[in-house]
Order: C-alpha cells, then structure tokens, then sequence
C-alpha cells in the first residue's frame, strides 16, 4: 500500500501550537509594510513618473502572531511572495517590523544585540555566507573569532559537523569551486559553529538533487534531535516540510492561514481519501460506479476513487470482493494539491484591516 | 566597569581585529591580480607629472621647479595607491543586492568589518609603493624631502588619518545607499571635486590665494596633499599640527555620521525576497 508519509521525522502529533508560557519565541500582530514606487512601461510613464510619483503600499506580512516552544521544527508554506521570508528575516533581526512584537529567547530581534545575534543562525538557499574566493575553512575560522569559540570547543563541534555532513574533503576547495549541495552543505557548518538555540532556514534545499535534499534532511534532524535547537523552515518542497515538520504554518498574503501539523490540515482541507485500484482487466465502468464511491478517473485498468474517511473500509472491501484487483493503494490527497486549494480558498484581502487569517480548528 | 572587563574587552576586540586582518589578507591576496591591476590604473598623477615638468623647464612655478614638481606628483600617487579603499562600492552593492545580511547576522559590526578588510589590503598597497618611493629617491634623491623630523613624526598620523578621512566617507555615502538607490552618484561628486580640490593635479599652493584660503580647509586636501605636504616639508610647524588636529576632527565627524545614518537607515532598510 501506498501513500504519502505526513508523519515524517517525528510523529506528528494533531495539534502542536504549545502554551505561550513555554514559548521560545512570540510573535503578536507582526506587520511588515513596504511603500514601493509605481510606474507603467514606456518612455512616457518614465517622464511622468518624473513630476509625480505614484506609491503603493505593499502588505508583505500583515499582522501575524505565533508562539513557538523551544526545540520545535516548524515548516512555513506559501507561494511566492506570501510573506514566509520576510517574516524569517523580522524573526532574525535583519529587517525592523512596520507593526506588533517580537521576542525570540527574551530578545527584540531589531535591536541585534550580540547576545541575541549568539543564539541564532539564518541559512538561507539563495543567499551565501561564505567567503566566495577563500575555502569554507577560513570561513569557520574566521566565525571562531568572531563567536569567541574557545578552540578545543571549535575543533570538537567542527569535527562533529564535517562528520555529520561529509564535508571533510570540500572544506579547503575555494567555495567558487563546489558544487551547490556541497556549498550548501559548509553553509550549514559555518552557520552551527557556534552552537545556536534557534534555526532559521530559508529555502536551504534549493536546486539540490533530491539525494543532497534527503542528506540535509536528516542532518537537520539529527542536529534538531541531538542539540535541541528550534528550526524555522521555509521550504517550496512539500517533502522538506512533510519530513522535518510537525507543525506546519501556512501564509498567503501576509496571513497566517493555517497553524497545526499536516495531516490535519490535509483532513480538513481534503477530508476525502483517494483510493486507486489497478485491475487484472478492463471491466464496463457501470460496475465501478456500482461500488457507490466518487470515481474520479478510469483509464484502461486503473480506477481512482475518492471517498469519506467513513466510508473507506465499505468501498474497500466491496471493491476487493467483486472486481479483480491486482493492487490497490489508500492515500491522502497529494500536499501540493491540498495546499492549492488553501491558497484558493484565500484570495488578497479587499481592504486594510480586513479580517484576518483561517484559524486553525 | 570592572577591571577584569577593562582587561578582557581590549585583548578580545584585538583577538577579533586579527582574524579579521588575517581573513582581509586572504582576500585580498585571493583578488591579487585584479588588484593590482586597478592599483596601476592610477596614473593620473604622471601624467600630471610630465605636464607640469614641462611647464617649469625654463622658470619654477611658485616654490615648484622641475624637481619639486617630480617629488611632488610622485608622492602624490604613492598617497593616493596607499590610502584609496573600494568599500562605498562594496558597500552599496552588498545594501541593493541584500547581501549585507551576511553581515548584519554576525555579532561584530558591520563598519569594524569593513575597516578590517580595507586595512589588510594596505600591505599589498605597500607593495607597489615602495618600489615608487625607491624609483623616486633613486631619481631625484633626498634633496626635495622634508629635513624637519617632527614632519615625519607627524606623516605617519597624517597618512592614517588620509585614509581614514576617505573611509568614513565611503562609508557615510554608502550608509545613505540604505536610503538612495544612487547614493553611489554622491561618491562620483566626490572624485570630481577632488580631482580639482585635493592636489591631485595642481598643488594647492598655485591656487589663487583666496581660493586656496578655502581649499586649505575643505576635506579634499586631507586625503591627499596634506601627507605629500609633510613629505615634502611644505607646512611650518605650527600649520602642519592645526592642520592634522583639522584632519582627525573630520575623521571623527564623518565617521559619526556614517554610523549614525547606518543605524537608522536600517530601520527602513528593506530588500524584497533578498
């Protein structure tokens, strides 16, 4: 039988959101609003736009507020320009919010206190750190200073890392010179050196082959499981957020649409199971239809019906009973499909001040 | 503050400047060709060298005959290869492409990091200026050279205080990029007064005497003609002290500015999806 792992790394459990009294890090009406310049194309609008500008104001995050307790991992979902990046770079100190607080481990990002900048690390796919002509060694070098990590403690965290990311070959090729995952990979080492509490991963799994995507994976994992440390993950590969993920975030438009784990976002948005079932032979399609179930696509041999969870073990059983199965698979709704009906079914807000966000049942 | 502090804080701040000199060096050393090449580009000051030679070969111009107006142009360029920097570029590059995160994540401040960089390239400056000062000396000897040994006392103070006259500024025009997409325009203005104002090409001394009232105490002549000055034993005593308490109190206000405007610019510092 077949199906799609929503459980992932940690089995998830139906709602993570922890008391806001064990919080690590609370967000409470977080805006973030850019002013942007406006123009049509053409040499026309160029010379118009010289005697009066027009500005729009965009809403990249508008209001938001979460809690999230110390050593959880939490994906966040959106499309293009929902506001999942800007609100990892709010959390992280590096842009200053338009409205609403935020405390990470007791610190207001904005101000970048060095005990804040300490405990945190921002990894981001698209954004490199290292020093580009220089091998990632000098880089970890150069954030021993910077850290103040005494060098016994330097050397023993470094030699976990190049173990956990098989890094030790790579480490003294000029960065230039690697291959995006193993760049990626001394990303990772140089942003851990110095042991933070919280993790903020922006796309790290970008362009990587899907071998390189399930290694970083695992060490985000392991790194989560063994140090402790909170992970805030941004990610457009549903099976980045599927396996490291038990609480998910969904944001479109700068809101927070969903809050919860995975398989309760795919209960309640797709509640239907998709039942596929491949035959020995072509049979008249009146006798699918008999099983009483919602039959969705019927091409040769394979059936897909989609069907309440009640209703699973009925059409299950009677389809086993009269027609001659040779496989059948029971699955969720795909999560790309899941999520494109939450997008869907949250169109832009008409106004300001519009009533916020889906809350999570 | 307590002592252990006291003792503690300047051993770690130094502890940092050295990796970070240490990790300049290595950059520096990784861009060598492209460099160096950019170092010799600047040859402005002999083309100015032959012109102005030209002019004094049969009379001197003011206090300048032939030989001073070597000595002069080519201290000029070793002043200039030795204390110019490239961080307004860097700088706004880094603010429009929103790679200045990398740095802003870091708990050391970005302009120590800056200036750290800048400082690790002054010995491969040295490399091309000391074969200049010896081509100079091997040229038109000692004799056009200062003989007050407070001058050079001083030139040290005053070299340092040019380069970090024209670093603050860079930083100052590079801060105003988190507000002005074409900040960088402002450091073209810069260059073009400067080529006029610091003696670049003519000694500020064959300025008319009203207009070199003026000069004498813009920033121009601080990053370049004021350390040649010294060299070349130009100022009395007493001029050469106003004028180096003059520079360092430029340094200081340029310097504050630049971090002031830094660190409210980035309260509004946005870069979409950088």
């Amino acid at each position: 039988m077949q199906g799609t792992d929503l459980g992932g790394a940690g089995a998830a459990p139906e709602r993570v959101a922890p008391a806001a009294a064990g919080s690590l890090i609370t967000v409470e009406g977080l805006a973030k609003h850019y002013r942007v310049h406006q123009r049509s194309a053409g040499v026309a609008a160029a010379l118009r736009s010289l005697l009066r500008r027009r500005w729009e104001t965009v809403r990249a995050v508008d209001g938001i507020s979460l809690s999230i307790a110390p050593g959880e991992r939490i994906g966040f979902l959106g499309p293009n320009g929902a506001g999942k990046t800007t609100t990892l770079k709010m959390l992280a100190g590096l842009l200053h919010p338009t409205a609403g607080t935020v405390s990470v481990g007791g610190f207001r990002p904005a101000e970048r206190s060095r005990d804040f900048l300490h405990a945190i690390t921002l990894v981001a796919g698209q954004k490199q750190q290292l020093l580009w002509d220089l091998p990632p060694a000098d880089t970890f070098e150069l954030n021993r200073a910077i850290y103040e990590i005494p060098r016994p403690v330097f050397r023993q965290r470094l030699d976990e890392l190049v173990e956990l990311l098989e890094v030790g070959e790579v480490m003294r090729r000029p960065a230039r010179q690697l291959s995006l995952g193993e760049r990626m990979k001394c990303e990772l080492a140089a942003a851990l050196l110095h042991r933070p509490r919280v993790l903020f991963l922006d796309e790290p799994t970008i362009g990587l082959d899907i071998t390189m995507q399930a290694s970083l994976r695992r060490f985000i994992a392991t790194y989560n499981e063994r140090h402790g440390a909170t992970v805030l993950l941004t990610s457009h590969y549903m099976a980045d957020v599927a396996a490291l993920c038990p609480r998910i975030v969904v944001i479109n438009h700068g809101r927070i649409i969903y809050d919860g784990s995975l398989p309760q976002l795919v209960r309640r948005t797709r509640p239907e199971k998709r039942v596929e079932l491949h035959l020995e032979r072509a049979i008249p399609r009146p006798e699918l239809e008999a099983l009483g179930a919602r039959l969705v696509s019927f091409e040769g041999t394979q059936a897909v019906f989609h069907v309440e969870q009640g209703d699973l073990k009925r059409l299950v059983t009677q389809a086993l009973a009269a027609l001659p199965v040779v496989d059948l698979s029971v699955a969720d709704a795909p999560l790309e499909t899941v999520l494109a009906d939450l997008f869907a079914a949250t169109p832009a807000p008409a106004a300001p001040g519009s009533p916020a966000v889906v809350a999570p049942p | 503050m307590s002592v252990a502090v006291a003792v503690w804080w300047p051993l770690r701040l130094a502890r940092l400047l050295a990796a970070l000199l240490r990790v300049g060096l290595a950059q520096a050393l990784a861009y060598r060709s492209e460099f160096i090449v950019w170092l010799l580009t600047t040859n402005m000051p002999l083309v100015m060298m032959l012109l102005w030679t030209t002019v004094a070969k049969d009379a001197p111009v003011g206090r300048f005959g032939q030989a001073q107006f070597g000595a002069y142009f080519l201290l000029t360029m070793a002043v200039r290869l030795l204390t110019g920097s490239w961080v307004v570029w860097e700088m706004t590059m880094e603010i429009r492409q929103g790679t200045l995160a990398r740095r802003l994540l870091r708990p050391v401040h970005p302009f120590l990091a800056y200036c750290a960089e800048q400082a690790a390239a002054v010995p491969l400056r040295l490399l091309i200026v000391l074969p200049l000062l010896v081509v100079m000396v091997g040229w038109l000897g000692t004799g056009q050279l200062s003989r007050e040994p407070l001058h050079w006392c001083l030139l040290p103070l005053a070299l340092a205080g040019a380069w970090a006259l024209l670093l603050s500024l860079m930083l100052l025009i590079g801060a105003l990029a988190l507000y002005w997409d074409s900040a960088i325009s402002l450091f073209e203005l810069w260059l073009a007064l400067y080529f006029v104002l610091s003696g670049y090409t003519i000694p500020l001394e064959l300025f008319p005497a009203g207009l070199r009232a003026v000069v004498t105490w813009l920033p121009f002549r601080f990053v370049l003609s004021f350390p040649v000055e010294l060299a070349l034993g130009l100022p009395s005593v007493g001029a050469a002290l106003a004028a180096l308490a003059v520079q360092w109190l430029y340094v200081l206000a340029l310097f504050v500015a630049a971090l002031t405007v830094f660190q409210r610019g980035l309260r509004r510092y946005a870069v979409f999806g950088g």
